[in-house]
């Protein structure tokens, strides 16, 4: 079986980072045990058309009760490649995110913003033969959390994603440009500084739906098979 | 070519709804739940139950476990599996998702199968991925069976944990009049640190 890459250490944050107060007892403390990935690493689940359903890319939509959610509409979109620039076709992406006002219909969520009736704030879809994917959304709004003193999270989009295999699952925060709040926001800094920027969509106009919706790419890079064994790491 | 990695963030404590909302009871339908098992499904029929403790020994009420897993023949749904050998089994996915904060004490809890073991020479075992709010990178453990020393031993990579941390990885097994049940609980820290594999 082919090599895959290795998680890049170079892009990921540590596990324990004292500026996010959670990770102090959450994060593994001991070395992680490396080991080469084997079949059942190379293998996951495999999502097919039959688990998206026709509003499922669409939050503006699919959470309709009796009339249209309140906010700034907007076009999220991106592909999905591994660390050799390969589309990665038919993968699942999930996402969830915030109302426009900063709230989450979560029932744990006890901010002090109101509840849209009219957005759930999750969604999925599958990438084309491209490793396109789109969703049409609500921006998030930012909202206070509880990790220091005047602490509020950016607005952002939660995504997950699998890749072909378990060894390329990803979990991760799509944030948006010129956003004042990144540079206090200990989750995104946890990020090694070169490689924030990648967690940052673009602003395009050549997305943005004329009279409709301001249009956002984020792009997102998986681990991959090693086209030749020079490139394991 | 080569390009970067996108980095990982925190699940957070608010994915329920987005992720496993039927469990959370969210209107919104899910991927796949806690239950792998439907009748015409072969093996032995098992529940894979446990809990997340923090470094203070306190449990993390809002953790979001996947399982992974072979069929009973030992086979993975996926194209990379082309071992015809080994019978695929239709009904029977192999991925399962459970959030901790649901259940009653906070246990994960899933109804599936026995594995059977993936390659020649190796145990049975199930591939848990973990996440939660404080955890910047998810991260990777195994569960193997704690009434399978022999092929424990031979196992590669179980042999291949410091024996004093292989029992951080074995799940007991617990007789019951409802049936198989094997408990793995998962330590973030401290000195049962559970062990998690960079792969």
């Amino acid at each position: 079986m082919s090599k895959m890459s290795r998680r890049s250490w170079a892009s990921n944050p540590s596990y324990i980072d004292e500026r996010y107060k959670s990770t102090i007892l959450r994060g593994p403390s001991k070395s992680l045990v490396t080991i080469d990935p084997e079949l059942a690493e190379l293998t996951g689940p495999a999502f097919g058309a039959e688990v998206i359903g026709p509003l499922d890319h669409d939050l503006t939509r699919n959470g309709q009760v009796n009339g249209e959610p309140i906010g700034e509409r907007i076009v999220v979109t991106g592909r999905v490649l591994d660390v050799h620039g390969n589309a990665i076709p038919s993968t699942l992406v999930e996402v969830w995110q915030a109302n426009a006002a900063g709230r989450y219909v979560h029932k744990n969520d006890q901010h002090n913003a109101p509840l849209d009736p009219n957005f759930l704030g999750a969604g999925r879809c599958r990438t084309d033969a491209e490793g396109r994917y789109r969703f049409y959304t609500i921006r998030p709004g930012a909202y206070p959390w509880g990790n220091h003193y005047n602490a509020w999270r950016p607005n952002h989009i939660h995504f997950s994603l699998f890749g072909p295999t378990i060894a390329t699952r990803l979990v991760t925060q799509m944030y948006f440009p010129g956003d004042p709040l990144l540079a206090f926001d200990p989750i995104f800094e946890s990020v090694p500084e070169a490689a924030r920027s990648s967690l940052v969509s673009d602003f395009s106009l050549d997305v943005t739906e004329e009279g409709f919706a301001l249009g956002y790419v984020f792009d997102i890079v998986l681990r991959g098979f090693a086209s030749t064994p020079m490139e394991v790491d | 070519m080569r390009i970067k990695q996108t980095p990982s963030q925190t699940i957070g404590p608010f994915f329920h709804y987005g992720l496993n909302p039927l469990e959370a009871n969210y209107p919104h339908t899910q991927i796949t739940g806690s239950c792998l098992v439907s009748p015409k499904i072969e093996g032995e029929r098992i529940r894979l139950t446990g809990r997340v403790f923090d470094g203070k020994g306190v449990v993390v009420e809002d953790a979001l476990v996947e399982i992974w897993q072979a069929n009973a023949a030992g086979r993975y749904r996926h194209p990379g599996d082309t071992r015809v050998d080994r019978a695929l089994d239709h009904d029977f996915s192999g991925f399962g998702r459970c959030g901790t904060g649901m259940h009653e004490g906070c246990h994960f809890s899933f109804y599936t199968i026995k594995p059977g073991s993936g390659q020649v020479g190796h145990a049975p075992f199930i591939s848990v991925t973990l996440f939660m709010r404080g955890l910047l990178n998810h991260v990777y453990t195994r569960v193997y069976f704690d009434d399978e020393v022999a092929a424990n031993a031979a196992d590669p990579v179980f042999s291949s944990v410091d024996e004093e941390r292989q029992s951080t990885i074995l799940a007991k097994r617990r007789d019951s009049r409802e049936g198989v049940e094997y408990v793995f609980d998962i330590h973030m820290q401290g000195d049962q640190e559970t062990v998690f594999f960079n792969l």
